[in-house]
């Protein structure tokens, strides 16, 4: 990735990149919101990596991807959005839902396929959704989140609500038709929406320069008349300003698009070993790692201190270990629960048929000169 | 009851369920100032103004998705799509999402959405803008396919499908827009998932839907008129869930069935109509189910190739005069 579309971060000195909130006018409160925000970001690497460890253990299933670099970010982002307001992400999610509340172990059980799982084991680790947080979702279809987030962001417009939608997608998701569809629907309809790219440079194997013709993604709102900023997402606290300045401006009727420049430690999934990157661009990483950063920051500014960092990283560990401890102890749905979710209205002849079952009994074959 | 078009009697519907409901609203591509392609939507948007009455931009995409947004919220938002031939581009937010998002979170959401759409060939519109692709619908779990071929259930699985708490895929046709008929004044939504046997007899089944069930009664008529002929005749009306039963009691009546399909033959509804009598009713048929559907070809702009490619009442009463001669064969 070339220094001229992502944020030259290396050559940003890290404390340049520490938000007015600095040591000298700094509150109580900004320093315990500072250490949540620590804390959050400690939680998602522990879950991220115990996914991945549960994972190679076979102990889940299908496509497993991580938010593993992009913990400040997501605690930005979800540290400015109220508990009314909704929030629809893609499948590198599992990030988003414990930072927006919802309980771990569901989170985990979730993954493991299990019947306490926040989707009831029918999702999956892409398909996090818990109607009581307005998380929808959730999606693994790239792209897919984008024309429903802003039919949500229509319907609160259409009951006259205050609430916003947030919408996270991946950088290589900007070049799917639905992104352009949708941000030129918000504009037109003015919109409560925020569109947010999470830009980690790659989409798969594939980089930004490489899939888009304007690889400064956050420029694509201009096309549609729509306020758009880049932020460096790693740095929680300019993500959370950025994101409020961005939903500040969707709350009034006036859609936005946030471009959250950030990495992705590891490969596109579990079972990625990201062979296509430099070991330069790997040592690069990690140099950046944002939660150590953000930790070593908090260090000097007298915030924490060694053995509160190991605190904070025990009791993350502890709480993704219960996490996986509850999953594995809650069930798997029951097979007779199969045909639970195909229609919310109950219609005659809805089909109840597993694989091997006829469709008929098998009719006793007429006698001969049976009378018809 | 009134005598009514089908255009009229999916007007009525869409205002009367408009007044009864502040949820149900319409999207679509000119559906607003233009009064609709096919003027089902005329002076609603001077009625509801623009906030009901959503004239999107051409992003079939987009704007289905949206809507199937809205409708996760509790709004039952009615999108009309132009023709079912650009649903194409909305089959992501369809297949993938519509018909997904209540089972895929366990239940936690519902889409209560009605997509309506108009099928149909035989206008010279060529490949693209004549095919009848509501197959790719009925094919998936989770979404609901009804196929109005009369005005009355044009009203009726309406009613049904905005009061229906999942995604409905409504079938129109281009061809049956200035039909007329009987519509009650009532109104009782139809079951959603139940055929019709609109003629009762007993020496075939005919099965159709949509255009076809219609061409399957003005076969029957002429039949019964000029050979004295019995002939059933089943309405679909529902693709997804398919009413088996009905199919089954009848054939097991008839022993002989003719499937009219306007979609191709291969993969088609049909088949599935076939192999559903096959396995119900094996034993009780005297002649192999033969369907009826149009040629397996790109359509052609040109009036004799298109006309040669689409089934005819023709080609239906040749169908039906094979199957009885052997049936007539068989009983020998
Ligand atoms: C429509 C569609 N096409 C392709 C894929 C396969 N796929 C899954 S993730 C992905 C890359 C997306 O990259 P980006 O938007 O940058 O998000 P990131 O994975 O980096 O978070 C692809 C191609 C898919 N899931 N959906
Ligand atoms: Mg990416």
């Amino acid at each position: 990735m070339t220094a001229q579309t992502r944020t030259p971060r290396k050559k940003q000195n890290a404390a340049a990149r520490i938000s007015p909130v600095t040591a000298a006018g700094r509150t109580v409160e900004d320093g315990e919101r500072l250490i949540d925000f620590y804390r959050r970001m400690v939680l998602i690497r522990r879950f991220e990596e115990r996914a991945a460890r549960g994972y190679t253990q076979a102990l889940i299933g299908g496509y497993c991807h991580l938010n593993l670099g992009e913990e400040a970010a997501v605690v930005g982002l979800l540290s400015a959005l109220q508990p009314t307001d909704y929030l629809f992400t893609n499948y590198r999610e599992h990030g988003y839902a414990i930072t927006r509340g919802i309980d771990p172990n569901r989170v985990m059980a979730e993954l493991y396929g299990r019947v306490d799982g926040v989707s009831k084991g029918w999702g999956g680790s892409m398909h996090m959704f818990d109607i009581d947080k307005r998380m929808l979702g959730g999606y693994g279809i790239v792209g897919g989140q984008i024309p429903l987030a802003t039919g949500v962001a229509l319907a609160i417009d259409y009951r006259g609500g205050h609430e916003v939608v947030l919408c996270t997608m991946g950088d290589g998701t900007t070049n799917i038709g639905a992104f352009h569809e949708s941000l030129n629907i918000a504009a037109l309809w003015n919109l409560p929406i925020v569109y947010v790219i999470i830009n980690n440079g790659l989409g798969m194997g594939t980089t930004v320069e490489k899939s888009s013709a304007e690889p400064e993604l956050y420029k694509r709102g201009s096309a549609y008349r729509m306020a758009s900023e880049r932020v460096d997402g790693l740095d929680p606290v300019a993500v959370a300003e950025a994101a409020g300045r961005a939903i500040d401006s969707a709350r009034s009727g006036k859609p936005f698009l946030l471009e959250v420049v950030t990495e992705r430690l590891r490969g596109h999934s579990v079972v990625d070993p990201a062979k296509y990157r430099s070991a330069e661009e790997v040592a690069e990483l990690k140099e950046n790692d944002p939660v150590q950063t953000f930790g070593a920051r908090l260090v000097d500014e007298g915030l924490l201190d060694a053995d509160s960092l190991a605190k904070i990283d025990e009791q993350a560990t502890a709480r993704v270990a219960e996490a996986a401890a509850f999953a594995e102890a809650s069930a798997f749905p029951d097979v007779s629960t199969l045909f639970d979710y195909t229609y919310a209205t109950p219609v005659p002849n809805d089909s109840r048929r597993l694989p091997g079952q006829p469709l008929f009994e098998p009719a006793p074959i007429p006698e001969q000169g049976a009378a018809r | 009851m009134s005598i009514m078009t089908y255009r009229q009697a999916l007007h009525d519907t869409l205002r009367a369920e408009m007044l009864r409901d502040q949820n149900v609203f319409l999207m679509g591509e000119e559906i607003g100032v233009f009064d609709g392609s096919y003027k089902i939507t005329a002076g609603l948007l001077a009625e509801f103004g623009e906030k009901r009455v959503r004239d999107t931009p051409i992003a079939e995409e987009g704007f289905t998705g949206a809507a199937i947004g809205a409708a996760m919220l509790g709004l039952r938002p009615v999108v009309e799509i132009m023709t079912i031939n650009f649903s194409l581009l909305a089959l992501d937010q369809i297949v993938n999402h519509a018909a997904k998002i209540y089972g895929m979170f366990g239940g936690q959401a519902k889409v209560p959405l009605v997509i309506r759409t108009p099928g149909g060939g035989g206008q010279q519109l060529g490949a693209t803008h004549s095919q009848n692709i509501e197959l790719y619908y009925a094919f998936v779990p989770g979404m609901k396919v009804v196929a109005p071929s009369t005005p009355a259930d044009a009203k009726a699985l309406l009613l049904a499908a905005i009061r229906d708490d999942d995604p409905v895929l409504f079938l129109e046709n281009l061809s049956l827009y200035n039909t007329k008929g009987e519509v009650p004044d009532d109104d009782t939504p139809a079951e959603i998932g139940k055929a019709a046997v609109t003629r009762e007899g007993r020496d075939i089944t005919l099965i159709g839907y949509s255009r076809m069930a219609h061409v399957a009664s003005q076969v029957a008529e002429q039949l019964a008129a000029s050979d004295g002929l019995d002939i059933e005749v089943i309405d679909l009306r529902s693709l997804r869930p398919l009413d088996r039963g009905t199919l089954i009691e009848s054939v097991k009546k008839t022993h002989a069935a003719v499937v009219l399909e306007d979609d191709w033959l291969t993969y088609g509804i049909g088949a599935e109509i076939a192999a559903t009598i096959s396995d119900g009713a094996f034993d009780y048929l005297d002649a192999p189910v033969r369907r009826v559907a149009m040629a397996e070809v790109p359509l052609p702009y040109s009036k004799p190739l298109e006309t040669a490619a689409l089934p005819s009442a023709d080609d239906v009463i040749g169908a039906i005069r094979q199957t009885l001669d052997a049936v007539g064969h068989r009983r020998r």
